[in-house]
């Protein structure tokens, strides 16, 4: 792990300001869908640019966790991306970084569900209630997708996982399995449809929309920051799994990645125009679905590698 | 030696004169000093062999003839004596607030001492005799602490089912030294080595007695029925103790058992695995729904013991495959979190203490808000919460780490059912921490953030000094591990080594790992501390209101409008509904979560029982002549057997 600036500078770059960016593009393809233009590519750098000038509201019912939190939150997201590949190879890696990075995103759950408590409000509470239910029941569709990935590559970190220590080759069954899997889990972890509707704007059926409905200013600044660095983060897993990387930084390298990046955020869009959001009451049942597909998953790899 | 000696009868004494002396101030001084001094005694040597300077030789007390009581100190005793002398000084220092108006509790404080101690000699004990002698003591007296309350009817009942089920598990553990004294024709633990090997069959019969009886001690499922009885009748100090330290005995027995019986067999490992999964997933499920913070605190641990036993099955069959790489994985994360839940559960029991002693009442659904009120409770609340869910920053996280490492390794190099159960423990695992997040950020969410629910409970203050500052250390430690987790890694290692003879592995990859860790986690909180003055500076010259908090236009909001307890878990509960069972009480509105392995299996077992013992009842005539009879006959019938059979 020598320190290279630029890779370092590279990785930094693409974490903290393409980001933004694909959630424009998923905004523009569902705009596409229902015949409008939809909101400029650009739209979440002005929110952000305008959210932190701004003053705050507070509840006098919170305390000094709801001012802490997001941008805590911001900062272990952050940090859980400098394990993943992005440009080139991963900035931070050892054996068993994989538990590290799930670990980073359950505490960023964690802080953000007692954020949402801290208000006191009903509505956050049940926007709490639900977030930790589904994020419990896709957390292990994760951990168990992370075994596979353990027990195909011979690797313990995300680094060596995707290819920069040990190659594997793209398109085997299990990976395809494991990318429809992951697809299911990163629509949930980022709150998306049909999981959750990051549009609606009726109390009683969103998740992570009403957990925040409290936050303002630069902390909402840091919160909306950091789903899009969440998104971001999820869209190059499923990448990778699907289309590693292969070899070192080049400029060809970087701008294909973009652009298998730019299709998931794509595909993103195109579900959630083709979906409608599931009943809350479905969406355990989803979940566990999706464990048993996770699951295949397994059995084709353990097969796989007896034969 | 000399010092845990002067340790051990400094327990004795200042349990007898804390019995003797009159009034409760001296009482209260005897046995809490007692305690303190006597720990401080033998945490000493406990610090120097874990150190690195080598064991202590072994005490001999032969009076009886045939029978010989000794103690010793290897690691792995240093290693559990360690805890549970620096658990036992913090709690002392507590209990000094606690006490205060528990006239009570203070009259049954003389068995804390005796507590501490037999918990201390049983992990001294180099022979089955001994052991035996010293378990008893700690239960008795772990009973008579228990059972303080004892004009609650509950406080009875969770003492009664307390008192059976640690008194089954002895019976367990007699027949079991009792099978080994007959293969090697003594009581010592030395000689047990050194007559090997057993057949297969007896070694694997004494495994699993040792898993009952031990596991019983430990809240292992099934046997974990008495936990979320005991917890809550308990004083928060005594439930610090016994769910920190005591129920680690148990541990302590089944990692003994495993060096007195000999090389492992694969199965050995899958059972401890099985039943450490078991408990896991059904410890943090319960944990879940419960609306009584105590009793949740108990599920906690009986889930954390299951962690340290799916640890422990690991290093089990990493030894039985051979693997000594996941051998050491496994036995060193199982190692590692029992000194690490000492730690988040001791904060989590004593700051329920205070909770419960400033609002009187365990109901999570009656607080609320109470951070305010009470910053450093809360704040070390949390700090235990954001360990036991096994967060990075915190200590939990290390020894959670190092288990899925083993796991994720055997899942690479097993094969066969060893793969299946190394899988089912990721699995297993990752369960528990999504679920520790629900049961945490509920505990946490509900009692501390938020409005007080209910307007009786007003004046509410932090309580004083001597009860914050132990929690404070004990947060600070956990928080120290996190930083710094290559700090404690080497007595670790050391009694890992201490345990099997096979183990000549260079873990310095670990160390490595530890310290990336160690860098990376200072580097979350150095970029933490950069983004909370960038949102100072924002925020200097905006204006910052304060508000009421968003409630959708509703006129007259009112704090029992948030979400409670069991408001929280329906998601879960409702999921869960055909394994958990719920009892609904209309008339109270209440809903009741009884125990699978209580209600389906040992409510059955207990009434078929006495089914069956109603049949000796005929026998039972009061007359004197009668019993004289009886047992006169018993004698003479175990005469005949012993000339017949030779015992």
């Amino acid at each position: 792990m020598e320190f290279d600036p630029v890779l370092w500078g590279l990785h930094l770059f693409l974490l903290l300001v393409a980001p933004p960016f694909f959630l424009g593009v998923i905004a523009k393809t569902k705009g596409w869908f229902v015949g409008r233009n939809g909101p400029p590519l650009l739209q979440l750098y002005y929110d952000l640019f305008k959210l932190f000038r701004k003053g705050a509201v507070y509840s006098k019912t919170t305390s000094s966790i709801f001012r802490m939190a997001p941008a805590a939150i911001f900062i272990l997201l952050i940090f859980a991306g400098l394990f993943l590949p992005i440009g080139g190879a991963a900035l931070l890696y050892f054996r068993g970084d994989i538990i590290l990075f799930a670990y980073l995103l359950g505490f960023t759950r964690f802080l953000l569900i007692l954020a949402a408590m801290d208000t006191g409000s009903s509505f956050e509470g049940m926007g709490a209630s639900r977030e930790v239910t589904f994020g419990a029941l896709s957390e292990l569709a994760f951990f168990l997708l992370l075994v596979v990935l353990v027990v195909t590559t011979g690797a313990l970190s995300l680094n060596g996982i995707f290819q920069w220590e040990s190659l594997h080759s793209t398109f085997k069954p299990v990976f395809l399995l494991l990318f429809f899997s992951f697809f299911l889990i990163l629509l949930t972890e980022n709150s998306r449809i049909p999981i959750d509707d990051p549009a609606t704007h009726l109390e009683l059926t969103m998740i992570h929309e009403v957990m925040i409905l409290d936050t303002s200013g630069p902390d909402l600044g840091f919160i909306l920051y950091g789903a899009s660095i969440k998104l971001f983060l999820f869209m190059t897993f499923a990448v990778s799994l699907l289309w590693p990387q292969t070899g070192g930084w080049s400029w060809f390298s970087l701008g294909f990645f973009l652009l298998k990046i730019l299709g998931v955020a794509v595909a993103i869009g195109v579900v959630e125009s083709s979906n409608a959001r599931l009943r809350l009451i479905k969406i355990p049942q989803l979940l566990i679905a999706n464990f048993v597909v996770t699951i295949f998953a397994l059995l084709v790899a353990i097969f796989g590698r007896a034969l | 030696m000399n010092f845990l000696i002067a340790s051990l009868i400094t327990f004795l004494a200042a349990s007898v004169f804390s019995l003797l002396s009159r009034g409760e101030k001296p009482k209260i001084l005897f046995s809490c000093f007692g305690v303190v001094v006597g720990s401080l005694l033998g945490l000493l040597p406990a610090v120097q062999i874990l150190s690195g300077e080598g064991s202590l030789g072994e005490m001999w007390f032969s009076g009886i003839p045939g029978l010989t009581l000794a103690l010793g100190v290897d690691a792995l005793s240093a290693f559990f004596l360690a805890a549970i002398f620096f658990l036992s000084i913090l709690i002392s220092i507590y209990s000094i607030g606690y006490l205060k108006g528990e006239t009570r509790l203070i009259s049954s404080y003389p068995f804390f001492p005796v507590l501490v101690g037999a918990m201390a000699a049983v992990v001294m004990a180099r022979d089955g005799f001994l052991f035996l002698i010293c378990w008893e003591v700690m239960s008795l007296a772990s009973y008579f602490l228990v059972s303080v309350e004892h004009d609650s009817r509950e406080v009875r009942y969770a003492g009664w089912i307390y008192l059976i089920a640690t008194h089954l598990a002895t019976a367990f553990l007699m027949v079991f030294f009792i099978l080994l004294w007959k293969n090697s024709g003594s009581f010592l633990f030395e000689d047990a080595l050194r007559r090997l090997p057993l057949s297969p069959s007896l070694a694997g019969m004494l495994f699993v007695f040792a898993v009952i009886g031990f596991g019983t001690k430990a809240g292992l499922f099934p046997f974990h029925v008495w936990l979320p009885h005991a917890h809550p009748a308990a004083p928060s100090p005594i439930s610090a103790l016994m769910s920190g330290v005591m129920i680690k005995t148990g541990i302590y027995g089944i990692l003994r058992t495993l060096t007195l019986v000999g090389g492992p067999e694969l199965w050995w490992g899958g059972l401890l695995m099985i039943l450490g999964m078991l408990s896991i997933v059904l410890g943090i499920l319960y944990a879940f729904v419960q609306e009584d913070i105590k009793r949740l605190l108990a599920y906690s641990s009986v889930e954390n013991i299951g962690i340290i036993t799916v640890a422990i099955g690991l290093g089990v069959m990493g030894l039985a495959w051979p693997n000594p790489w996941i051998a050491t994985l496994g036995f060193a994360g199982a190692l590692f979190h029992i000194w690490n839940h000492a730690l988040f559960k001791g904060i989590l029991f004593l700051s329920a203490g205070n909770v419960v002693r400033t609002a009187h009442t365990r109901q999570m659904s009656l607080l609320g808000g109470l951070l305010k009120p009470m910053p450093v409770t809360g704040a070390l609340f949390f700090v235990a919460s954001a360990a036991i869910c096994g967060f990075p920053l915190f200590n939990g996280f290390i020894s959670e780490w190092l288990i899925y490492l083993g796991l994720f390794q055997g899942g690479q190099d097993f094969n066969h059912f060893s793969l299946f159960l190394a899988v089912a423990g990721v699995v297993a695992l990752a369960f528990a921490g999504g679920l520790a997040i629900a049961v945490f950020s509920k505990a946490f969410g509900v009692i501390f953030l938020g409005n007080c629910r209910n307007r009786d409970i007003t004046k509410i203050t932090e309580v004083p000094a001597s009860m914050q500052i132990p929690i404070l250390i004990l947060g600070l430690l956990s928080l120290g591990i996190g930083f710094v987790p290559q700090m404690i890694w080497g007595p670790i290692l050391l009694t890992v080594q201490s345990l099997h003879t096979g183990f000549a592995i260079e873990a310095t990859t670990i160390v490595d790992s530890l310290a990336t860790i160690s860098r990376i986690v200072a580097g979350i909180v150095g970029g933490a501390a950069v983004l909370f003055l960038i949102r100072y500076w924002i925020l200097r010259k905006k204006p910052v209101r304060l508000s009421v908090t968003w409630d959708c236009g509703y006129i007259h909001p009112t704090p029992r409008m948030q979400y409670g307890a069991a408001s929280f878990a329906e998601p879960i509960s409702t999921f869960f509904k055909p394994l958990l069972k719920p009892i609904l009480h209309s008339k109270h509105f209440t809903e009741y979560y009884g125990d699978l392995a209580e209600e389906r299996f040992f409510v059955p077992l207990f009434k078929k029982t006495t089914r069956f013992f109603s049949l000796l009842r005929r026998l039972q005539k009061s007359q004197t002549q009668d019993y004289l009879a009886l047992m006169f006959v018993t004698l003479i019938l175990l005469l005949l057997w012993e000339v017949w059979f030779g015992i």
